[in-house]
């Protein structure tokens, strides 16, 4: 009987429960624990509910998320469009609100929100490309952001300082946008609308 | 053959006519590329060598004694080379990390530094050295990473770039052209380097819409293209109605007259 065979033979099924404990608990490790030591969770600076305002305004998203007239995209809407609506006492009763108008809104100071879509420095995106001349719905990219009640945790991966919404919740990075954000993402889409996929296209 | 012939198919071949006899040699083009394009200054800028300058300013002289010596400036961008058949650009056909691609729509030899692997076959590649290795990080001091232009991304150590006719003002027009739904107007896409040109030598557009000046102005016989017979079949065009200077555009024989060469 060769060393092989005699190993074997002496399997048992002690052997088989500790090689599934041990399966599973470095699966549950890498899992749960790759992702709380590659991501920092970062507050936001107050709660805000899209819900809350999609209902005040007539024009959707656009009605802050606008552009400007030389077609770039305002993005965040700055303090000075929130004024448009918010005078200098609260509206609502929220706590949140009054933290906005105390902290933000009087004395005119940008508030600092972290942004769960920003790409790296190389990416260039078009809002004007993709909503106005291919006239997609923001939802596509952004998901139901826009009906949210309240901000989700913001993760930010400490190695590159990217948002976790860039190579996705998934650890796998499986899934649809808004889950990811990468590039194969990206190009996909575009291959399917048979739209360019040139480096200059996107990139800068 | 006529310009628009010259180039294979595509909506656009974005060029430029430099006139060597409007350049005064002042560098303001040189310094709007850097400002614009997050150009950095290095530890030692003396060193010619390893310093990066998009648009770069040659000086040359017509080689005679005082008083009849002469003096003309040859601004050199990136010359976006098409090669004779549509795709044969010098530094495209030796990437072997497709970093650099040519754009068949415009005509852009584009560079994508987080792409590029750092070889700098490229740079070895281009006949006119308009390439540039990063030997260093530039070291921004404190406080001027604010004033970086935020449409193009800042390079690292390691990779090389490149003038890619501000490729970000193009997308900005197009971004206008999008939302007004028209389309991009010459003057709605023009480089940093030809507004910064202070006695308006440079001229910007697309040399196949021949209502732009600078389609209009490349056909002129005055007009010609460095190192014409290597067959780069490039966009930038210089003129001057100088003789020697004219010379110094490609490796003439003594018999030959230039101009009537005829390009391969």
């Amino acid at each position: 009987m060769t060393t092989h065979e005699q190993g074997q033979a002496k399997r048992s099924g002690a052997d088989w429960l500790l090689f599934v404990v041990g399966f599973v608990l470095f699966s549950a490790l890498g899992f749960w624990g790759t992702p709380a030591l590659l991501y920092a969770e970062k507050p936001q600076p107050f709660q805000f509910s899209h819900k809350v305002h999609m209902e005040q305004v007539s024009e959707g998203c656009k009605s802050c998320h606008s552009f400007r007239e030389d077609g770039s995209f305002t993005g965040i809407p700055s303090t000075d469009k929130c004024k448009e609506c918010h005078s200098d006492s609260p509206q609502g009763n929220t706590p949140q609100e009054k933290t906005f108008v105390e902290e933000y809104l009087n004395k005119g100071k940008p508030v600092d929100w972290q942004v769960y879509s920003k790409q790296p420095a190389c990416v260039f995106f078009s809002h004007a490309a993709h909503a106005e001349n291919a006239g997609l719905e923001c939802k596509k990219c952004h998901g139901d952001h826009g009906d949210s009640e309240k901000l989700r945790t913001y993760q930010q991966n400490r190695l590159t300082g990217y948002s976790r919404d860039i190579w996705g919740w998934s650890i796998l990075g499986m899934g649809d946008p808004p889950k990811r954000m990468k590039m194969d993402n990206c190009a996909d889409c575009h291959r399917a609308n048979g739209v360019r996929d040139a480096c200059f296209v996107c990139h800068k | 053959m006529s310009l628009a012939n010259r180039y294979s198919a595509g909506e656009h071949r974005f060029g430029m006519v430099i006139d060597i006899d409007k350049c005064t040699g002042c560098g303001g083009c040189t310094v709007a590329c850097m400002s614009e394009n997050n150009v950095g200054v290095l530890y030692d800028e003396t060193d010619k060598i390893r310093s990066i300058t998009w648009m770069r300013v040659y000086q040359v002289d017509n080689g005679k004694p005082f008083p009849e010596t002469q003096v003309a400036f040859f601004p050199r961008p990136c010359l976006h080379c098409e090669g004779s058949h549509g795709h044969h650009t010098p530094c495209v056909s030796v990437c072997p990390a497709t970093a650099t691609d040519y754009d068949p729509q415009t005509g852009i030899v584009s560079q994508i530094p987080t792409r590029c692997i750092g070889c700098r076959y490229c740079v070895g590649a281009c006949p006119y050295h308009a390439r540039y290795f990063n030997w260093f990080d530039t070291p921004w001091p404190a406080g001027l990473e604010r004033p970086l232009n935020p449409a193009v991304a800042p390079r690292m150590r390691g990779v090389v770039e490149k003038c890619t006719f501000c490729y970000h003002r193009y997308q900005r027009a197009k971004n206008k052209a999008f939302l007004g739904g028209g389309k991009v107007e010459e003057m709605d896409y023009q480089t940093a380097c030809t507004e910064a040109c202070p006695s308006g030598a440079i001229t910007f557009g697309d040399l196949k819409n021949p209502n732009h000046k600078v389609a209009q102005l490349a056909q002129s016989p005055e007009c010609f293209r460095l190192l014409e017979r290597l067959g780069t079949n490039n966009k930038v065009y210089y003129r001057t109605t100088r003789e020697w200077v004219r010379r110094l555009a490609d490796n003439y024989l003594k018999d030959e007259k230039p101009g009537q060469v005829a390009a391969s």
